[in-house]
C-alpha cells in the first residue's frame, strides 16, 4: 500500500498550537505569583520573614491533618469528609483537657504546662483515632464493594454527624481555649520576629511525622498498609488482614488529627462545630497540591497551602485578603486537578485522567 | 452487599405473617395482582390508622385519607381503556394533581398527623415545589450520569443572582422595563418580566454550568464531587465579596439584593382575563406563588421523563454504569456529561430565580454547603434516578425542614418530657438518613429498578476478589 498520500505525515504528530495554551497559562499564573512574592519581599523583608513564620505554623497544622487524608486515600481511594470534624473533635477535646481538667490560666508555668499538653495530646490522639476506627467500621466498611459513590456519600454523613454530636456538646458558638502557650519571642534579628508558640507547633509536629514515616517504612504493619494500598486484593492473598490493616490506618489518620487539633486549639485558641469543615477542606487541597496518597507530598502541599493562606492574609502589596483565602484554596485545588491531577510529587492515577 | 440485612427482615415478617394465615408464597404469588395489592394497602393503611388512634388526634378525615389512597392505589387503573385510548396510565397522575392543585382550599381543614402535627401551610408547599425542581435537576446530573456533584447550591445562587440583576434596582444608573409588574414611580434599574428572567436565569446558569464542566469532567467519581465543592464555596464568596470586584458593586455584598420583582400578568390580564397582576401584592400570595411553581414541576417532571428516555439520556445511564464501555460504543463522553451538568444546571437556576422572587431578595447567606448536601439527601433518600423517588424525597425533607422537624421536636418534647430543640440537629439528622439510606437501601425509598441492580449486583469497579469473604481462613502470617 502506497504511503505517499501523507506527505506531511509527521505533522501529525507535531503538537497543536491550542495544546499550549493551558500549559501556557499555568506557567503565567506562577510567574505572577513570584512576581507578586518579590515585590512583597523587597517591600518589607522583615516583615515578610514574619508571615513566613506565621505561614509555616498554619502549614505544621494543616500538614497533620492532610496526612489524615492521605493516608486513607491510599488505601481505600476515598476522601474521608469526616476526617476534618475528627480534627475538630480532636480541637474540643484538647479545649476541654487544658481548660476543664488541667484548669490551665493564661500563661501559665512551663512545670503545669509540659505535663497538660503531653497528657492532652495523647488523650486527644488515642480518642480521635477511636473515633476515625469507629467512623470507618460503621460507615465504610459495609461498602467495601458497592459503587464508589456510596461511601463517598455516607463520608459526608458522618461528618454531619460528629458536626452535630459537637453542637450536642459544646453548643454552635464558639470554645476559647487560654493563651496558655508563651508567647515571647525565640529570637528577633533586624525585626524578624519569632515567637515561642510558633516553635512549639512545630516542635510537637516534627517528632509526629518522623514517627510515622518510621512506621509507615520501617514496621511489619507499615509494610502491610504500603502492601494494601498498592493492591487490595494481592494483599489479602499474600495474607495481609485487609480489614485490620485498613483500621489501622485510620486509627493512625485519627491520631494525626488528634495532635492537629491539640496545636489548633493551643495555637488559635477558638474551636468551633464547623472548624474542621473548612479546615478539612483546606487539608485536602494541601493532600492534593502535594499528590494524594503521598505523605511526604502531603507535607509539601500543607507548608505550601500553609505559605499562600499567610502571604495572602498578612502580605500588603496588592494582597487579595483574608475574604479571598478560601476562594483561592479552592481555584488552587480546581487548577491542580485539571492541570495535574497527580499532584506535586504523586503519580499519575486513572481518576485524575 | 454489606453485613446490613435490616430490610430483610420486613420482608421475613411479611411471609412468616401470611404462612401464619395459612397463605404460601406459591399462593400468594397465584392471586391476581388487584387481590395482592388489596390485602397491602389493607395492611398498611390499618397500621397508618391505628398509628393515628394511638399517637395523634382522631378524626373521621383520617378514614377519608384512607379510603382516598385505597382508590388509587387498589384498582388496575392502568388496564383502564375508553375505546382505543389507553387512559388508564393517566388516572393516578391526573388525582394526584387535581389534590394537589386543590391544596390551597383545603389545608385549614385537615386533619392532625401523628407526630407529624398539622398538614403543611401553603407557603411551605412553595419552598418544597421549589426544592423538588432543584432535587429533580441535580437528579440529572447525580441519578442519570452518576456524577457526585457536591456544589449544586453554585447554581442555585447563581439563578437567584440572575434575577436579581435582571428585576431589581441593583444597576440603578440603567433604566431598562420589559415587562415588568409592580413597579414604583421613579423606579431605576434593570426590570425585566420574571416570565423572561425564568428561562434567562436558567439559561445563564447552564452556560455556567457548562463553563465549570468542560475542565473539570474528565475527573472521574470522587475527584469531580470535590472540585464542585470547591465550586459550591467559591460562588457564595464572590456573592459576598462581590461589592467591590475591581471597582464593580455586582452583589452588593452581605446585604444581598432586595428587593427583587415578583412574577405577575400586568393589569390588562387582571381586568380581562382575572389573572393576578403581581404576585407579591396578590390577596392570595401563597396559593399563586404555589400553582406558578406547581407549573414549573410540572414541565420539570417532562423534561425528566423525556430527556431519560431520550438518545442523550440513555447515554448518560450508560455512563453511569460503565464509563469505558460506553465510551467504547462510541459515547461522546465529555459531551454527554457536559449536557446532563447543563441541563441540571438550568432547572437549579430557574428554581433558584424564582426562589429569589418569592423571597423577594438574593442573599449571600442563603448559599452555603449544608443546601447541596440537603438537595443530595433528597435525590438520595427517593431514590437516585427516579423522579417520583426524587419528587418523594424534596418534598419530604424541604417539609421537615420548614415545619416538620418543630412538630415533631415538640411532640418528642411533649410526650417524653424532655427538652431537645430538634431543629438544631437537623444536619446531624440529614447525616443519619445519608448513612443510614446508603447501608440500608443505597437505592433510596422508591428506587428505580436499574439503579436498584446497579446496587445490589455491583458494577464494574467491583474488586475481582472478595476479600470480605475470605477474612477469617487467611487470617494474620505467623510472625
Amino acid at each position: 500500500v502506497a504511503t505517499t498520500a501523507h506527505p506531511e505525515a509527521p505533522a501529525r504528530y507535531r503538537r497543536s498550537p491550542g495544546s499550549y495554551v493551558m500549559p501556557g497559562l499555568a506557567l503565567l499564573l506562577v510567574v505572577l505569583l513570584v512576581v507578586w512574592l518579590v515585590v512583597n519581599f523587597t517591600e518589607g523583608p522583615a516583615y515578610f520573614f514574619t508571615i513566613f513564620f506565621i505561614g509555616l505554623t498554619n502549614g505544621a497544622v494543616y500538614a497533620l491533618v492532610a496526612l489524615g487524608y492521605t493516608l486513607v486515600y491510599g488505601i481505600l481511594e476515598l476522601i474521608n469528609f469526616a476526617h476534618g470534624d475528627v480534627f475538630m473533635l480532636a480541637a474540643l477535646i484538647s479545649a476541654t483537657m487544658i481548660g476543664s481538667v488541667f484548669h490551665l490560666a493564661a500563661h501559665p508555668s512551663v512545670g503545669s504546662l509540659v505535663p497538660a499538653i503531653l497528657v492532652s495530646l495523647v488523650v486527644a490522639m488515642v480518642a480521635c483515632g477511636a473515633i476515625n476506627v469507629a467512623v470507618e467500621i460503621i460507615a465504610y466498611r459495609p461498602l467495601r464493594h458497592a459503587p464508589r459513590l456510596a461511601p463517598l456519600i455516607t463520608a459526608i454523613g458522618m461528618s454531619f454527624i460528629l458536626e452535630n454530636i459537637a453542637i450536642g456538646w459544646k453548643g454552635v458558638g464558639y470554645t476559647s481555649v487560654p493563651q496558655v502557650l508563651p508567647t515571647g519571642n525565640v529570637f528577633s534579628i533586624g525585626g524578624v520576629v519569632y515567637t515561642w508558640e510558633k516553635l512549639i507547633v512545630v516542635v510537637i509536629t516534627v517528632p509526629v511525622l518522623l514517627a510515622l514515616v518510621w512506621l509507615v517504612q520501617r514496621t511489619r504493619q507499615g509494610k502491610a498498609m504500603r502492601a494494601a494500598a498498592q493492591d487490595r486484593d494481592a494483599a489479602a492473598m499474600m495474607g495481609i488482614n485487609v480489614n485490620r490493616t485498613i483500621s489501622f490506618t485510620f486509627a493512625i489518620a485519627g491520631a494525626l488529627a488528634g495532635a492537629g487539633g491539640l496545636l489548633y486549639a493551643l495555637y488559635f485558641g477558638q474551636v468551633r462545630y464547623d472548624t474542621g469543615f473548612q479546615l478539612g477542606l483546606i487539608a485536602f487541597t494541601a493532600a492534593v497540591l502535594g499528590g494524594i496518597g503521598n505523605l511526604p507530598g502531603a507535607v509539601l502541599g500543607a507548608l505550601a497551602i500553609g505559605f499562600i493562606q499567610a502571604f495572602n492574609e498578612g502580605l500588603t502589596w496588592h494582597s487579595p485578603g483574608s475574604d479571598w483565602t478560601q476562594s483561592i484554596v479552592f481555584s488552587i485545588l480546581i487548577l491542580i486537578l485539571v492541570f495535574r491531577p497527580e499532584g506535586l510529587l504523586g503519580e499519575r492515577t486513572p481518576e485524575g485522567g | 452487599v454489606g453485613r446490613y440485612q435490616f430490610l430483610d427482615t420486613v420482608s421475613r415478617t411479611w411471609w412468616t405473617l401470611l404462612a401464619g394465615a395459612g397463605v404460601s408464597q406459591q399462593r400468594w404469588r397465584s392471586w391476581p395482582g388487584t387481590t395482592r395489592r388489596a390485602v397491602k394497602t389493607t395492611v398498611w393503611l390499618t397500621l397508618f390508622l391505628v398509628l393515628v388512634a394511638l399517637f395523634g388526634v382522631w378524626d373521621t378525615t383520617a378514614l377519608a385519607v384512607a379510603a382516598c389512597i385505597a382508590f388509587l392505589v387498589v384498582p388496575p387503573w392502568s388496564r383502564l381503556r375508553v375505546g382505543r385510548f389507553a387512559v388508564g396510565k393517566w388516572v393516578v397522575p391526573a388525582v394526584v394533581l387535581g389534590i394537589a392543585i386543590a391544596y390551597p382550599y383545603y389545608t385549614d381543614s385537615m386533619p392532625q398527623v401523628p407526630v407529624f402535627g398539622p398538614f403543611p401551610q401553603v407557603s411551605t408547599m412553595v419552598v418544597m415545589m421549589i426544592f423538588t425542581m432543584m432535587a429533580l435537576g441535580l437528579n440529572f446530573v447525580v441519578g442519570y450520569a452518576g456524577l457526585l456533584d457536591l456544589g449544586y447550591v453554585a447554581f442555585y445562587a447563581m439563578g437567584a443572582y440572575v434575577a436579581a440583576w435582571l428585576a431589581s434596582a441593583q444597576f440603578s444608573s440603567r433604566h431598562v422595563n420589559v415587562g415588568a409588574v409592580g413597579l414604583y414611580p421613579g423606579w431605576a434599574g434593570v426590570h425585566l418580566s420574571m416570565w423572561i428572567v425564568l428561562p434567562v436565569a436558567g439559561v445563564a446558569t447552564a452556560i455556567i454550568g457548562m463553563l465549570i464542566g468542560l475542565p473539570t469532567l474528565r475527573l472521574r467519581g470522587d475527584y469531580l464531587a470535590i472540585v464542585t465543592l470547591g465550586f459550591g464555596e467559591i460562588m457564595p464568596q464572590i456573592a459576598r465579596n462581590g461589592d467591590n470586584l475591581f471597582g464593580i458593586n455586582l452583589t452588593n455584598g452581605t446585604g444581598g439584593i432586595t428587593p427583587i420583582d415578583g412574577p405577575g400578568f400586568g393589569n390588562w390580564a387582571h381586568q380581562h382575563l382575572h389573572l393576578p397582576a403581581n404576585f407579591l401584592t396578590a390577596g392570595n400570595l401563597d396559593a399563586v406563588f404555589f400553582w406558578t411553581a406547581l407549573l414549573l414541576v410540572l414541565v420539570t417532571i417532562f423534561c425528566s421523563s423525556r430527556l431519560r428516555d431520550s438518545r442523550l439520556g440513555r447515554a448518560w445511564i450508560a455512563i453511569r454504569e460503565d464509563e469505558t464501555a460506553a465510551a467504547a460504543m462510541g459515547i461522546p463522553l465529555m459531551r454527554t456529561k457536559t449536557w446532563a451538568y447543563a441541563t441540571g444546571a438550568f432547572f437549579g437556576g430557574v428554581a433558584g430565580a424564582y426562589y429569589a422572587s418569592y423571597n423577594s431578595g438574593a442573599f449571600p447567606d442563603q448559599f452555603f454547603f449544608n443546601i447541596s448536601v440537603f438537595i443530595l439527601c433528597m435525590v438520595i433518600l427517593g431514590g437516585m434516578g427516579n423522579i417520583w423517588g426524587v419528587i418523594f424525597g424534596a418534598c419530604f425533607l424541604s417539609y421537615l425542614d420548614r415545619e416538620g422537624l418543630a412538630n415533631v421536636g415538640a411532640w418528642v418534647n411533649g410526650h417524653f418530657g424532655t427538652n431537645v430543640d430538634v431543629p438544631k440537629y437537623e444536619f446531624g439528622i440529614y447525616g443519619v438518613i445519608l448513612v443510614v439510606v446508603m447501608l440500608f437501601r443505597p437505592e433510596g425509598l422508591i428506587p428505580s429498578s436499574r439503579r436498584a441492580a446497579e446496587f445490589h449486583e455491583g458494577v464494574h469497579d467491583e474488586p475481582l476478589y472478595d476479600i470480605e469473604e475470605h477474612d477469617a481462613p487467611i487470617a494474620e502470617p505467623a510472625s
